[in-house]
């Protein structure tokens, strides 16, 4: 039988997106994912979904305008034409939502409500209540249960991905292991998609689901894939500090008018009701008048952590700010932020409509991740632009295709052959930093726009003659054996002694998650970068000794976790070495050593490749597609510094 | 929620100290036709713990108070805040959500004891972690998607009320998570995929038919929904008992949900009636 089939790894929305375009056109696919698809990580998404409309485009708004905050945001760091081809495409995937039943929010006159989100002027986000990534994934998950029902779509749910087969150069299929029966074997493709998200544990606590470790990336990563600026980690300016977890406060707060303030007074004890407005400082409005608690996430996020830490004015002392809406009608509140603010008071015990929410900075998202490849759509300008002006006409249509050619074979591939990344673990399209709300949208675009350069490569000539299904099963057996030989002595470690801490894959863990945060994230400078490799050179050594505390053949959890915690330290060593590497401050990466941008030595990509035989990442720089907008100082119009470019903020605009 | 559970709640943890220990007894069972037995952890409580919290103590330290070693509790999660549906088990004899179980609210002083389950009418896997896939099941059985002519650009979908969009999103946060299926007396154990297609589909099914019910473009596979709803295992089983509501998390209007049906169904009885 030479039936072609695309295997894909990941059921959040990039995968779900991916397995709906790759079934629709005929081929046959595999879906694995380590939980029930309806639970990835991407329910976790609450503020929403950008996209050009009709109302902000009346008020001066285009897809151009969207390009260009996205490039703007992400500080001048991201691929230039791929972003164009999402930000035209966007209003057509909100359409297809749409069709597919997500409630998004209404006007009372029918049509689709929206909010205001961070790094825009204009009301460019959609969302249904408060769980807008939840419904977005559910409405997915509909149309893949529906290409299931008709036998066009297997899942492999509880099925984690260990390694591709690679044969040749190119990625001919998986090896994956069921997670009950512990059963490892390799299945075979002509094409494999990871979309398998975050790495949000390598840190510990962050905002992200348990689940969010980068094991799959890692995995890849260390089968030769290239790792893409690894070092641009995303920490959101208001999470809710949490045992377990630290649970997000969307920036839709920020965006429905929650205000971020402080005591003037370090020290005050008052109630927060009882501080008067003269007494509290609202540092993000003082210093930045026109965006002020809308600015981007990196800028809040060093703001907070400049007062608290820096500064000593945190909140009774510790490291919290208040997130305020209590100025708002509750009635209002409840409508717009529902499920967000039920999350606090689920958690914490206070209702946020009549308390000031506490909240301080977690790791959030990675605009880093698995390296990918495109071929440029057709616009070609002769020099790069000045940055757009907001509001006004956009130099280009927003015809597809200007930005990547759609169904060009090698678009979202990685440098592995048949190997593509779609989602979060992808390191395309928002640069040095994310912008709220355009991180569901990549997701689903590289699912619809790049599931079908998957399309047309399986089907190509040099693939379909050489089908998957049809080689000889050297390359697979000799994949799944070496898995299962790897498990099995992971597996032999276990022991009923009282194990030494040292070697314990939960103390590993956790100490990595502890190194990462306090080096890697808000604020980074050499010395304590050096300081956290020789920290991932001591645990990468422990764990070498790593001792389980279950044997069980039988639906090991700590067996699963343990294998996970040896691909988080390459990611983690990965991070470290190209926050090393980038000596300059660039959107979510901060030197205090190197506090500027160096556009002359670093508008490029730090492109992590790991050597097989040392087992180090080593790290090179190269250059990025920066045809389209010449690079601008990325102030979002701070009063103290402010640029020329910094005063061009339309007139009226909301 | 009730405003005294509320109440009841807010003071526990305003008396529950940190630093506290706290018993967790934990039903355990290696795999499927193994036999079952109780485990207690002393967890040592830090502010915010939550019934996940204290697991991942327990995991990298397995000894139990009478000083044994054994193995980490096996376990579901996944968002850590209520809305994947993953960690649900039974706690202290309660259906509901592992994460969002604070240890203030249920053990807020020095010893208290609280109790896991994994849920009841899923088989185990191992330890509290169930097989849901029955669930998962039941949606394809009614045809719980919109059936749109496929992802090329079509335009925007229906307009819609925000009345009508707040009542289907209410619908539509349903996490698949099962507490309406393990409190319900109808909803029973089925361990053979064999009998899903024939046993009770449930208040969760109820309550998704209605969603896609509820859209006009979903409302196209309506009476193939019904046919199934007035099948074996459809709302004819269901004995009105109410548990499935009071456990919903979400406040699933899961009562609603199973008396519009029923009336639809009645009405699909007719028209079949006559015209059969
Ligand atoms: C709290 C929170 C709120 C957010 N809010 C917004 C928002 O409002 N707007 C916005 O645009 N973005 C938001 N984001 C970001 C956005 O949610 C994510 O970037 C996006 O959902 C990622 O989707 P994905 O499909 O790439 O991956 P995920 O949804 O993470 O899915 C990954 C999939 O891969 C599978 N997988 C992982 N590893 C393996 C393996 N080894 N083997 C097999 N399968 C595996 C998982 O089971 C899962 O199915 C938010 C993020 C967080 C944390
Ligand atoms: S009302 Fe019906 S579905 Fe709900 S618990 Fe009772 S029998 Fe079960
Ligand atoms: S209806 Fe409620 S209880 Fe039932 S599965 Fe859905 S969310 Fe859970
Ligand atoms: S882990 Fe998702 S609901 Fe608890």
């Amino acid at each position: 039988m030479s039936e072609l089939r695309v295997i894909v790894v990941g059921g959040g929305l990039a995968g779900l997106a991916a397995a709906v375009r790759i079934a629709e056109a005929g081929l046959p696919v595999d879906l694995f994912s380590v939980v029930p698809v309806k639970r990835s990580h991407s329910v976790c998404a609450q503020g929403g979904i950008n996209a050009c409309n009709e109302v902000a485009r009346q008020q001066g708004y285009s897809e151009y305008e969207h390009f260009d905050e996205t490039i703007y945001g992400g500080d001048f760091l991201a691929d230039q034409h791929p972003v164009l081809e999402m930000a035209n495409w966007a209003p057509r995937i909100i359409d297809l939502l749409d069709r597919m039943g997500v409630p998004f929010n209404r006007t009372s006159e029918g049509y689709r409500d929206l909010r205001l989100f961070g790094g825009s002027l204009f009301k460019r986000t959609h969302f249904a209540g408060a769980t807008t990534g939840q419904q977005l994934i559910y409405a997915l998950d509909e149309q893949v249960r529906r290409y299931e029902s008709e036998g066009k779509v297997t899942k492999y749910e509880f099925w984690e991905f260990l390694a591709p087969v690679l044969c040749d150069g190119r990625c001919v299929g998986i090896v994956a292991q069921d997670m009950r029966t512990m059963q490892t074997r390799a299945f075979r493709a002509d094409a494999v998609v990871m979309a398998t998200g975050g790495c949000g544990l390598v840190f510990g606590k962050s905002t992200n689901s348990i689940i969010c470790n980068g094991a799959a990336a890692a995995r890849c990563f260390r089968a030769g894939a290239h790792y893409g600026n690894p070092e641009m980690i995303q920490v959101h300016p208001t999470a809710i500090p949490g045992a377990d977890k630290l649970r997000l406060m969307s920036e839709s707060a920020r965006g429905e008018g929650g205000r971020v303030w402080v005591p003037r007074r370090r020290g005050d004890t008052r109630a927060p009701r009882d501080i008067a407005e003269a007494d509290r400082f609202y540092f993000l409005e003082e210093k930045y008048p026109a965006y002020g608690n809308i600015v981007p996430r990196d800028i809040a996020t060093r703001e907070i952590f400049d007062i608290c830490v820096n500064q000593g004015m945190g909140v009774s002392g510790e490291n919290q700010v208040y997130l305020d809406l209590t100025h708002k009608d509750p009635d209002y509140l409840t409508r717009k932020l529902g499920g967000i603010l039920e999350i606090y008071e689920k958690f914490v015990g206070e209702d946020p409509r009549y308390t000031p929410m506490k909240i301080f900075p977690a790791v959030h998202y990675s605009m880093g991740g698995l390296w990918t490849t495109y071929t440029p759509g057709s616009y070609a300008p002769a020099a790069p632009r000045t940055k757009h002006k907001s509001g006004s006409a956009p130099p280009l249509n927003a015809a597809i295709g200007q930005g990547m050619q759609p169904g060009a074979l090698n678009n979202a591939m990685t440098n592995i052959q048949g190997l593509y990344a779609f989602g979060e673990v992808s390191f395309a399209y928002h640069g040095a930093n994310r912008l709220g709300a355009n991180a569901l949208l990549s997701c689903i675009f590289d699912g619809l726009f790049c599931g079908s350069s998957v399309v047309n490569y399986v089907r190509s000539e040099g693939v379909s003659a050489r089908p998957a299904s049809g080689m000889q099963p050297g390359a697979f057996d000799a994949a799944a054996e070496g898995q299962v030989k790897a498990g099995a002595a992971l597996l032999a470690t276990a022991t009923d002694a009282p194990g030494d801490k040292a070697t314990n894959p939960y103390v590993i863990g956790k100490e990595l998650g502890d190194e990462m945060t306090a080096a890697c994230t808000v604020v980074r400078t050499e010395a304590r970068l050096k300081q956290c490799l020789v920290k991932l050179a001591e645990l990468k050594d422990r764990y070498a000794k790593v001792q389980l505390s279950d044997g069980a053949g039988w639906s090991n959890q700590a067996f699963g976790y343990a294998r996970a915690v040896g691909d988080m330290l390459a990611i983690a060593e990965a991070i470290a070495k190209g926050a090393e590497v980038r000596k300059e401050s660039r959107g979510a990466h901060y030197r205090t050593d190197f506090p500027d941008r160096n556009d002359a030595e670093f508008t490029k990509t730090t492109l992590a490749s790991y050597d097989a035989t040392s087992g180090a990442a080593s790290i090179s720089l190269v250059p990025i597609d920066a045809s389209l907008i010449v690079p601008t100082a990325r102030t979002y119009g701070k009063k103290d510094t402010e640029k020329p470019e910094a005063k061009a903020q339309p007139a009226g605009a909301v | 929620m009730t405003t005294t559970d509320h109440a009841a709640r807010a003071a526990a943890r305003r008396s529950a100290k940190p630093g506290r220990k706290v018993l967790i007894r934990v039903k355990r069972c290696e795999g499927p036709g193994k036999p079952s037995r109780f485990e207690t952890f002393a967890v040592t409580i830090e502010r915010g713990a939550n019934i996940i919290s204290c697991l991942q103590q327990i995991a990298a330290n397995p000894v139990t108070v009478e000083g044994t070693r054994t193995t980490p509790v096996v376990w579901d999660s996944g968002c850590l805040e209520e809305v994947c549906g993953a960690c649900t088990m039974i706690i202290n004899g309660k259906v509901r959500q592992s994460c969002s179980c604070l240890i203030d609210e249920y053990a807020p002083a020095e010893g208290d004891v609280i109790t896991l389950e994994p849920m009841s009418k899923f088989p185990v896997v191992r330890d509290l972690w169930v097989d849901r896939s029955r669930m998962f099941h039941n949606l394809k059985r009614l045809r719980a998607w919109v059936p749109i002519d496929g992802t090329y650009s079509l335009g925007a979908g229906p307009r819609e009320s925000p009345d009508a969009q707040e009542a289907r999103y209410k619908l539509s946060t349903c996490m698949t998570c099962g507490c309406c299926l393990d409190a319900c007396p109808q909803f029973l154990l089925a361990e053979s995929p064999a009998s899903w297609d024939t046993s009770f589909v449930g208040a969760q099914a109820f309550g998704q038919a209605l969603l896609f019910n509820s859209h006009s473009t979903g409302a196209q596979l309506k009476n193939d929904r019904l046919e199934v709803l007035m099948g074996p295992g459809g709302v004819v089983d269901c004995g009105n008992a109410q548990n499935c509501v009071k456990v919903c998390p979400k406040e699933i209007p899961l009562t609603e949900a199973i008396a519009s049906l029923g009336r639809a169904v009645t009405i699909r009885g007719f028209t079949r009636f006559f015209t059969s």
